[in-house]
């Protein structure tokens, strides 16, 4: 899984961190998202998917493996 | 059209969907103050793209399918500005009263919202948790030292966000007569245009009369960063007060109406309430918070949007500049995406639920609300294990003329 996280389409509502905080933050200054992990372990990929379909912007994209 | 005419005792209603457009807002059941209404569920079931009448004789589309109001909410084609013409208004206005940015689009939205959105990330929210712990303790210490029975809305539901959202905004709390009252007008569908633009004009004036002493002596709270912006010509004064009076308002009437109406719902179903008392685990609390904000929908008066381009949706199209009205409490009850919904299940998966709206105006301050909700429903009945109504539940005064809704009051004993 690869994933993508659009920081111009962000609304920083914070979704995703609620979701998979080992994956997803926020910039300090405007809580917009921050990418962790690009290349998330297996154990949180359920999460990272409800993160995507749960981003209110639709900032997150996930790619699965080929 | 047999069928439908037994749903309501409004004959106005009744009369509009024989004539093919129904009346919006519509009126809830009577004896059913938790259920969005009937007309609305049978809509949902029979036609999910359908025009309504609005107060202004204006027909904009009502959307009432969980997908259909994420797919539309989602969409950059779909306007929140307020002053574009087709914007299916919610009651007359001046034109004045315009709150900041949920009221504008891209890219001015952003540019003004994420000035403020640092300061309601989840991570910072979080560690607000020992604060806002100590607010609802002290609270329900002041109530348990008072009168018995008394207005758990005066008491508990509505000091507790209140003095959050001051703490965090700069706010004085003293103030907080004033702010409450003319927020409630504010919000109050029934008043007069010019009782509800002289409240947000109040609030407005001690907004930016606040805006100046942190100018002159900023703090370390939200509205000096606010004054920092101004100071350094990123934002007018104006604009900085009229975000100001948003997130007073939206600090602290929404979540003061889930405490109070989370309360008569958690009341009239025990078994649900002894489920959250007696919770330990914090996954379990917060499950039950997203149930109770799927479930209640304070937000009730419908999302407004309008049309920039013709939009394809559920067999319709949605023509460029028609308006749309996207009521959360009928999506949140939508059987395609919550099984049995209109039955309160502290237990369920009700994450994917609507009531903080959903795209790009998709509620700013909702880690902040969960905190307190969760601190609230964890520690209130926990601490006043006999609460009980010191009425009759019917007899309670619902906000049926509120854009928040909830009860005006809540007379408790314990």
């Amino acid at each position: 899984m690869k994933v993508t996280a659009d920081q111009n389409t962000c609304c920083g509502a914070g979704q995703c961190v609620l979701l998979a905080p080992e994956v997803f933050d926020q910039r300090e200054e405007d809580g917009i998202v921050v990418l962790l992990d690009e290349k998330p372990p297996e154990h949180l990929r359920a999460a990272v998917r409800e993160a995507a379909d749960m981003c209110p912007a639709g900032a997150i994209a996930v790619h699965e493996d080929t | 059209m047999g069928e439908p005419m037994t749903i309501t005792s409004n004959p106005a209603e009744d009369r509009a969907a024989d004539s093919g457009i129904l009346p919006f807002p519509m009126d809830r059941a009577a004896g059913c103050p938790f259920d969005p209404p009937p007309r609305l569920q049978a809509q949902q079931q029979e036609k999910p793209l359908v025009r309504v009448r609005l107060w202004d004789g204006s027909t904009p589309w009502l959307v009432t399918r969980h997908a259909d109001q994420r797919a539309l909410l989602g969409d950059p084609r779909v306007s929140a500005d307020i002053t574009r013409p087709g914007y299916p208004r919610s009651a007359p206005s001046n034109g004045r009263n315009n709150i900041s940015f949920i009221l504008m689009d891209d890219p001015e939205h952003a540019r003004l919202r994420r000035m403020v959105t640092g300061s309601f990330a989840v991570k910072r929210v979080q560690a607000m948790r020992p604060a806002v712990q100590r607010i609802v303790d002290d609270q329900i210490d002041d109530m348990l030292a008072g009168p018995n029975p008394v207005d758990l809305v005066q008491a508990f539901a509505l000091p507790v966000p209140s003095l959050v959202i001051c703490e965090l905004l700069g706010v004085p709390y003293d103030d907080h007569d004033f702010f409450q009252r003319n927020s409630s007008a504010l919000v109050k569908q029934s008043l007069s245009v010019e009782e509800r633009t002289a409240a947000h004009g109040a609030l407005l004036g001690y907004l930016d009369d606040l805006m100046g002493e942190k100018l002159a002596r900023p703090a370390d709270d939200l509205l000096s960063s606010l004054a920092t912006r101004v100071k350094d010509g990123e934002l007018s004064r104006e604009e900085a007060a009229q975000m100001g009076v948003l997130l007073l308002l939206a600090g602290h009437e929404t979540t003061a109406n889930m405490i109070a109406l989370g309360t008569v719902a958690l009341l009239e179903h025990p078994d649900q309430l002894a489920l959250l008392r007696d919770a330990d685990d914090p996954k379990v609390i917060a499950a039950a918070v997203e149930e109770l904000l799927r479930y209640l929908n304070v937000t009730h008066s419908g999302r407004r949007r309008v049309a920039l381009e013709d939009i394809e949706i559920a067999g319709e199209v949605i023509r460029a500049g028609e308006g749309i009205v996207l009521p959360n409490e009928i999506a949140n009850r939508d059987p395609e995406v919550f099984t049995d919904p209109d039955h309160l299940d502290l237990e369920r998966d009700a994450r994917r639920h609507v009531a903080f709206g959903f795209g790009v105006h998709q509620c700013l301050g909702q880690p902040l609300a969960r905190l307190e909700l969760q601190v609230v429903y964890s520690t209130l009945y926990r601490r006043v294990p006999t609460l009980r109504l010191a009425t009759e539940v019917e007899k309670l005064p619902y906000k049926h003329d509120g854009a928040v809704y909830g009860v005006y009051e809540l007379p408790v004993a314990w």
